[in-house]
């Protein structure tokens, strides 16, 4: 899979001797290591590509140059990226490119010396497979101007491309320098930047912008905010003008949207050069900017006068991590073996944790919580027993082993993680291999590692397939394991009809949900239940295959007599509003503000905790539960919003559209004439009674005249990953799944939030709506915002049509995978339809005839159109 | 036939249908049981220390035995016959002491052998022309690793004594007579683009321009090259080369090397070649995987449209090749996918800024 198909490149600049005094100052010492360090972090910072600079007057420089390369290509985490060798020396960018792999960039070729030596150093390039950043210098010197900076690029790309260089190699400099220092001259810098970037993307094919970010600040070296804020103004209306890269310290970039107002107007003053005095006025506020923040708190400690025993069940059951390693430490202390602390009290604690569980008196997030404090207690008790193994020998096992993984394609995995969390309560040992896993890995792990059996889970409907294939590979491997089906769009119907035929050697199970889990582990592990569990299972599942054999097929209108009941809109009446503004749009959001909009019943329902928010939390059953997750949640939520752990991106455009027949045509403007994109529509076949008619979203836009449909897609899962990975490290699933299922939220919070937005002023149709969150939970507004792939259009593929007209990739960092999952999985998309009439409907099954009219309009064959809508089909 | 005619035939027929390389020349001459002696010969009869086990030295001491073995494998069906250079390099020649001469005659006589074969083959059978490519093996050092457990940055030999070395064997391989080169059995993607820049540089000079096939190795089930790189990161890596051909061999058997063929396939805009192994050598080192076997599995591939040349490396015999070349006759070869033009990079794993 594609590393990075993002928008915007990070290149990191901490390896840079130019620009780091305290990289240089190691690679001075000789201090390598060190040195070594710094571009780890650098990557892990989110630095897709490394820029190394060696020019130091006290160096040798080659020597360092190769020195360093050579050090870094032992370390997978940093040389998984692409390196660019960047040096002001041909000699020095040469030693680079002998000592790199990969497919580097070379940093930096002019015309300054003359065409001879550029096309000479440009063919050495080539020879050496890198591509070439060519900056705008020329004979005559370094370009000011938005027209020199086009120019000379011009020019360079003419020679370059004439004498064979691949022109999506090639990286324009168009030269970032400094503004805001005093001299008048320099006040348009920003604004030339910019312009020459976008006739640079305008007219020459391929080809790609790159600068130095930090030099537009220079004149504010010291004043950290003020810099971070320039960068940040910088950045954001460059990306817009086509810019692709900046070489920048990765993981130092302010949100635009978060830059304090009055500060982010006086930069944006001084950066597109919008007054005469901004460069006094931004001096004026610039001191101001400095500050910092913290805080603590206490509770009931009673329990802690109990026996040891007691202490450690106690703080199991409630989920107390404080005192498990001094507990547990005591605890070893009155045993002979560390192994005993497990197999005694700890295990005791993990049984009351089991039967209350079992009994319904505690819920899963208590569950989860449990684990917690059970994991940082054999954390505590690990060296004991690795320093005992390595003594006497003895070594222990575990109920079995279990490996699990979310599937190719989809990136959904918060229910995979409570299962697995669960099940390591219980004793089994999970090996979870994450997101988007193809089968050959996850079968490979299987064997390898002995596993009992195998779990699978997916959240969007392609991943069914993906399943389906995965249980015929285990089939013709001779894989007998039982198999295992979990996640929001598998049912126990699909896995009957679709997975369990393909494999006949090993049980397959679906599993609703974790509290399930343990049960059908359990009995598939054990040597008595095995057979009679899997004879149920299979006893059921031919059930569930002989009741949908025989009366499935409901009556269906053909395709034809479908269009024909399509409701009939009276557009004579109607004057479809205009949206604002017609095109794209970035637009953030502050969590803070997201907060508000969030809709807490599923959050609750994604820990299998069922009811009402807020009544939940008051709920006889599993009100103390949800109340305990509640107070956890916020606490998270606080820091989440207070810290920044993500970051909400979203964008949403308007387009003139037509309906013609049951797709929507979008115009590239008003005057309608040249079809930009495309969108399929499918309609409703059930036989209906009522006088709704066959809906399909199409009918939702009128055929002719002024009408437009909009779009967005907005994320809340930058960040997600990286938080939720360092609660998992700490062994904190419980806190890592809370982040997670909060990014979810802020998501759908996200889309709600920009619905209203849509509705009052972008689109502007209701101005003077006045909703509460609970009528927008309820749907009480006008317009409607479906999604591909659910079930008003259920062909998860539209979404590639929806990005491309948003450019959502790009601007809002979403990506889709193989089977059109959103990546970062917080993130909702969808269009937007204005008419008061429009509803939100289910699509339902459709007959063979619409597949064969689909595939057609799609230019599909059958194949293709039967495997995307294959959840829906008829026959 | 002038080289140049050969080489649009080669490139027309492998639209029409799935190419056939040779196999496995060490088990070859394994199986002949040859003595010290016969490595020797005459001029090297007194060259100090072993020079068993230099199979390449062949090509000058028995060169009989080099040319039944491109007979055997062109009889078995195979279009392409590599020529007995693996090793010659000077630098992978150094652990015989041989000198530059000695490697220079090696690969010149090694073509020459393979043309005289080919040629007759060619003549005699003129619808199935016959091919011989270069062999270039990779060197038993290596550029992006260290040589030395303490100290990662160390490095027996630099990119230039590399380059050095396999330009001596491009300019030889091609004055005696090969129709392209065949980089191949890839460990570490910086040899790789050494010999690549030897090939580029001496064109520019002036020598007659010869398709190039790179065929890299990916070592086990990561699923990366020894040095670390993914398929596509390798692809990314080595395309500047405008490879005829581009591809996996050796270290898997067949149906190890399934996925990263297939991913070859999808990111690859060039031909796609592979050439496994028999399976996985048994505990005695010897390859037990019968030639029906290798050529069921890689018909599956051919049928999938997954690889355009297909062939075997350690362990398979002219009777492999026969069975594959048999299995593929008429299925239509692989069609390269046009790939959208994007800045694609790469450092262990590939980068594209779309």
């Amino acid at each position: 899979m594609t590393q990075s198909t993002a928008s915007f490149i990070n290149i990191g600049e901490r390896t840079n001797v130019t620009g780091s005094a305290a990289f240089k100052k190691l690679i001075v010492d000789g201090k390598y290591a060190e040195a070594v360090d710094v571009a780890r972090q650098q990557v892990q910072n989110g630095a897709q590509i490394i820029d190394v600079n060696m020019d130091e007057g006290l160096l040798d420089s080659k020597a360092a140059m190769r020195t360093f390369l050579r050090l870094i290509a032992a370390e997978p985490d940093i040389a998984r990226v692409p390196i660019m060798v960047d040096s002001s020396k041909w000699d020095v960018i040469e030693e680079g490119l002998k000592n790199v792999q990969g497919k580097a960039i070379v940093n930096s070729i002019s015309m300054k010396e003359g065409e001879k030596q550029f096309l000479d150093q440009a063919r050495k390039a080539l020879s050496y497979g890198a591509a070439v950043v060519v900056m705008a210098f020329d004979e005559k010197g370094q370009a000011e101007t938005a027209q020199r900076k086009y120019e000379i690029s011009k020019r360079a790309y003419d020679l370059l491309v004439g004498m064979g260089f691949p022109p999506e190699d090639i990286i324009f400099d168009p030269n970032i320098f400094a503004v805001a220092t005093g001299i008048e001259e320099h006040n348009n810098y920003a604004v030339d930047f910019f312009e020459g970037v976008r006739m640079i993307k305008q007219s020459l094919p391929y080809a790609r912008t790159s600068g130095g970010l930090s030099n537009v600040s220079f004149s504010f070296r010291g004043n950290e905010p003020v810099r971070r804020a320039m960068h940040s103004v910088f950045l954001y209306h460059a990306i817009k003008l086509g810019f692709d890269m900046a070489i920048v310290n990765a993981g130092q970039l302010d949100i635009y949207d978060n830059i304090d107002p009055e500060l982010r107007e006086r930069v944006e003053d001084v950066i597109l050069n919008r007054r005469n005095d901004a460069t006094d006025r931004l001096l004026e506020i610039a001191e101001r900017y400095r500050g910092q923040k913290g805080e603590v708190q206490k509770k009931d400690l009673r329990w802690r006068e109990k026996p040891v025993k007691d202490r450690l069940a106690h703080a199991l059951v409630n989920g107390i991590t404080e005192f498990i390693v001094e507990d547990t430490e005591a605890a070893r202390l009155e045993v002979e073996r560390p192994l005993h602390v497990i197999e005694g009290p700890l295990m005791d604690g993990m049984n009351i944790v089991g039967d209350l569980f079992g009994a319904g008196k505690m819920f899963l997030p208590q569950v989860v919580k449990s684990a917690r404090v059970m994991k940082a207690a054999v954390a505590h008790l690990l060296p004991y027993m690795e320093e005992e193994k390595l003594r006497t020998g003895m070594a222990d096992k575990s109920n079995g082993i279990v490996v699990m993984a979310t599937v190719k394609g989809d990136v959904h995995d918060i229910g995979k993680n409570i299962v697995g969390v669960v099940l390591q309560c219980n004793g089994y040992k999970v090996i979870d291999l994450g997101v988007m896993v193809p089968a050959e890995r996850i079968l490979e792990t299987a064997v390898n590692e002995n596993a009992d059996m195998i779990g699978l889970s997916g959240l969007i409907t392609p991943s069914l397939d993906e399943m389906v294939y995965f249980a015929s590979e285990m089939q013709r491997l001779g894989i007998r394991k039982p198999l295992l089906i979990g996640g929001a769009t598998t049912s126990p119907a699909h896995t009957a009809i679709k997975i369990e035929p393909m494999l006949s050697d090993a049980p397959v199970v679906h599993v609703l949900d974790a509290s399930r889990a343990v049960g059908v582990v359990s009995q598939l592990m054990s040597d008595e239940t095995r057979d009679r569990f899997w004879g149920e299972t299979k006893d059921k599942y031919a059930k569930i295959r002989d009741s949908r054999s025989g009366g499935q097929a409901k009556a269906r209108v053909s395709l034809e007599a479908a269009r024909e009941m399509a409701p009939k809109i009276d557009w004579s009446t109607y004057t479809p509003p205009k949206p604002s503004f017609l095109g794209v749009r970035e637009l953030g959001a502050d969590l803070a503000t997201l907060a508000r909009y969030i809709d807490w019943t599923p959050y609750f329902a994604s820990w299998d905790l069922v009811g009402r928010y807020p009544m939940i939390l008051e709920d006889d059953v599993v009100g103390e539960a949800a109340q305990s997750l509640w107070n956890d949640t916020q606490a998270i939520l606080q820091r989440m919003i207070g810290e920044q752990w993500i970051e909400a991106r979203g964008v949403v455009g308007f387009w003139p559209a037509n309906r013609d027949g049951d797709d929507l045509v979008v115009w590239k403007d008003e005057a309608r004439k040249e079809e930009i994109a495309r969108f399929f529509t499918l309609r409703q076949q059930m036989e209906k009674t009522n006088e709704k008619g066959q809906l399909a979203l199409a009918d939702f836009a009128a055929a002719r005249g002024a009408d437009y449909i909009g779009g967005f897609a907005v994320t809340s899962g930058h960040g997600e990953m990286e938080k939720s990975r360092e609660f998992i490290d700490k062994g904190d699933d419980y806190s890592s799944i809370i982040v997670k299922a909060l990014a979810d939220r802020f998501a759908e919070a996200f889309a709600e939030y920009m619905h209203e937005r849509v509705r009052r002023e972008l689109w502007g149709y209701a101005p003077d709506e006045g909703l509460t969150n609970d009528d927008l939970i309820a749907e009480k507004y006008q317009g409607i915002r479906p999604a591909p792939g659910y079930p008003s259009q259920p062909d998860h593929t539209e979404k590639a049509t929806l990005f491309s007209l948003l450019d959502a990739t790009a601007k809002a960092g979403i990506e889709l995978t193989s089977s059109y999952a959103m990546n970062p999985p917080a993130s909702v998309s969808g269009l937007y339809f204005s008419h008061p009439e429009a509803v939100y409907f289910a699509v339902g099954r459709i007959e063979k005839d619409q597949v064969e009219d689909y595939a057609r309009r799609k230019g599909w064959d059958l194949a293709t159109a039967e495997r995307w809508l294959r959840p829906i089909l008829n026959y | 036939m002038t080289r140049q005619e050969r080489i649009a035939k080669l490139k027309q027929t492998a639209k029409e249908r799935v190419l056939i390389l040779d196999g496995s020349w060490g088990v070859m001459f394994q199986k002949m049981g040859l003595q010290e002696s016969d490595y020797r010969g005459t001029r090297f009869a007194t060259h100090a220390g072993q020079m068993k086990g230099n199979n390449d030295i062949l090509c000058l001491t028995r060169p009989d035995l080099v040319a039944k073995l491109h007979e055997m494998y062109f009889d078995a069906g195979a279009d392409i016959s590599e020529t007995n250079t693996f090793s010659a390099t000077t630098i992978a020649q150094d652990d015989y002491k041989l000198d530059a001469r000695a490697v220079w005659d090696i690969n010149h006589e090694g073509a020459r052998i393979g043309r005289e074969v080919a040629d007759a083959f060619t003549a005699k059978q003129p619808d199935k022309p016959r091919f011989l490519a270069g062999s270039m093996g990779p060197l038993n050092k290596m550029l992006s690793m260290s040589s030395d457990v303490n100290d990662p940055g160390a490095r027996l030999v630099d990119f230039d004594e590399v380059y050095h070395a396999y330009r001596e064997q491009v300019k030889a391989l091609n004055e005696g007579g090969v129709d392209l080169y065949l980089i191949e059995t890839i460990t570490d993607t910086l040899n790789c683009k050494a010999a690549i820049k030897a090939i580029m540089d001496l064109e520019d000079e002036g020598l007659e321009k010869l398709p190039i096939w790179i065929s890299g190795t990916i070592t086990d089930r990561s699923g990366r090259t020894l040095s670390g790189q993914t398929t596509e990161a390798f692809w990314n890596s080595v395309k500047h080369a405008k490879p005829f051909a581009v591809g996996f061999n050796c270290a898997l058997g067949a149906d190890l090397m399934r996925p990263f063929i297939a991913e070859m396939a999808r990111v690859a805009d060039t031909l796609v070649a592979a050439y496994p192994n028999a399976g996985l050598p048994n505990e005695m080192g010897q390859y037990d995987e019968q030639p029906h076997e290798t050529a069921h599995a890689v018909e599956a591939w051919a049928k999938e449209g997954l690889v355009n040349i297909l062939g075997g490396c350690c362990g398979t015999t002219p009777d492999h090749i026969r069975h594959v070349a048999e299995s593929v006759k008429g299925i239509v070869p692989r069609k390269p996918p046009e790939r959208a033009k994007a800045l694609r990079l790469a450092g262990l794993e590939p980068f594209e800024l779309a």
